[in-house]
């Protein structure tokens, strides 16, 4: 089956979204992280859209979805790189992602979860 | 004509009405079938190649084709599935994307509740069809209980 891979540096978990998704594998990622942060005891998640040229209400949804489940499992998620074209269209289409981080590019978003790299 | 009419009209001639309304400023026309989530990606594909063609700005092109994946997935999500025609306009002016889709599924009764904001009736957020309007030029929608429903949206070259 399809999937996006999630990748674990520490207790932190790191998605990088390169296709355009379908539904049901956005719906399959949203699963996977919520488990991964209950196997691997993740503090925070980082998902970097930057490849993404869409973001529509579904995926807009299931980031919101994968932050809320994440908040209650404990961790912390961010969210990196959205084009700006998407942003404009997501605010014009009406969704706002209320209660989702977000950051220009990977190193903010990780500065967002207290991680720094040199 | 109306941006939202619920017409006692035969859903065979609210398509044929739909279908012909950029029949005078039509290039080109494909008919993308639309019944499972990989269809809507497909479909995604392919307006994504035709706001290129006529040159669209890139946040129109992102606006047009989000609006095509909203309205895809209405069509499979609450129409049961159906088909998007897809056409490049070309008016002696300017140039544009129409969408036209049409499903075969149970309609909408109350079209301006449908229309608004927030409001759905699949669990959904209720973004789809009053969202997919702000991010075209022209919207038309149509629709009769029982039989279906079609919406023809435009996007044209600034």
């Amino acid at each position: 089956m399809e999937r996006i891979p999630i990748l674990r540096m520490g207790d932190l978990l790191l998605v990088t979204i390169q296709v355009d998704m379908h539904d049901r594998l956005a719906m399959t990622l949203q699963d996977d992280l919520t488990q991964r942060i209950v196997d691997d005891g993740a503090k925070g998640v980082l998902i970097d859209i930057s490849a993404l040229d869409l973001v529509d209400s579904f995926i807009g949804r299931m980031i919101s979805n994968t932050a809320a489940m994440a908040a209650i499992l404990d961790a912390r998620t961010v969210v990196v790189g959205m084009q700006p074209a998407v942003a404009i269209t997501l605010v014009e289409l009406g969704l706002n992602l209320v209660g989702v981080k977000t950051a220009l590019n990977v190193e903010r978003g990780m500065a967002l979860l207290g991680k720094s790299f040199r | 004509m109306y941006a939202a009419s619920a017409t006692t009209e035969p859903m065979q001639l609210i398509e044929t009405r739909l279908r012909e309304r950029y029949r005078n400023v039509r290039k080109d026309s494909m008919i993308v079938r639309l019944h499972t989530d990989e269809d809507v990606v497909h479909l995604r594909k392919h307006v994504r190649e035709r706001a290129v063609a006529i040159k669209l700005s890139l946040v129109d092109q992102t606006k047009l084709v989000t609006a095509a994946s909203e309205l895809a997935r209405n069509t499979i999500k609450y129409g049961n599935g159906g088909e998007v025609q897809l056409e490049q306009l070309d008016d002696g002016i300017r140039e544009g994307v129409a969408l036209l889709f049409v499903d075969g599924g149970p309609g909408i009764a109350d079209l301006d509740l449908a229309l608004t904001d927030g409001f759905t009736s699949g669990g959904g957020l209720g973004l789809g069809l009053s969202g997919s309007r702000r991010l075209v030029d022209e919207f038309e929608i149509d629709t009769r209980v029982g039989e279906g429903m079609a919406v023809s949206v435009a996007k044209w070259k600034r």
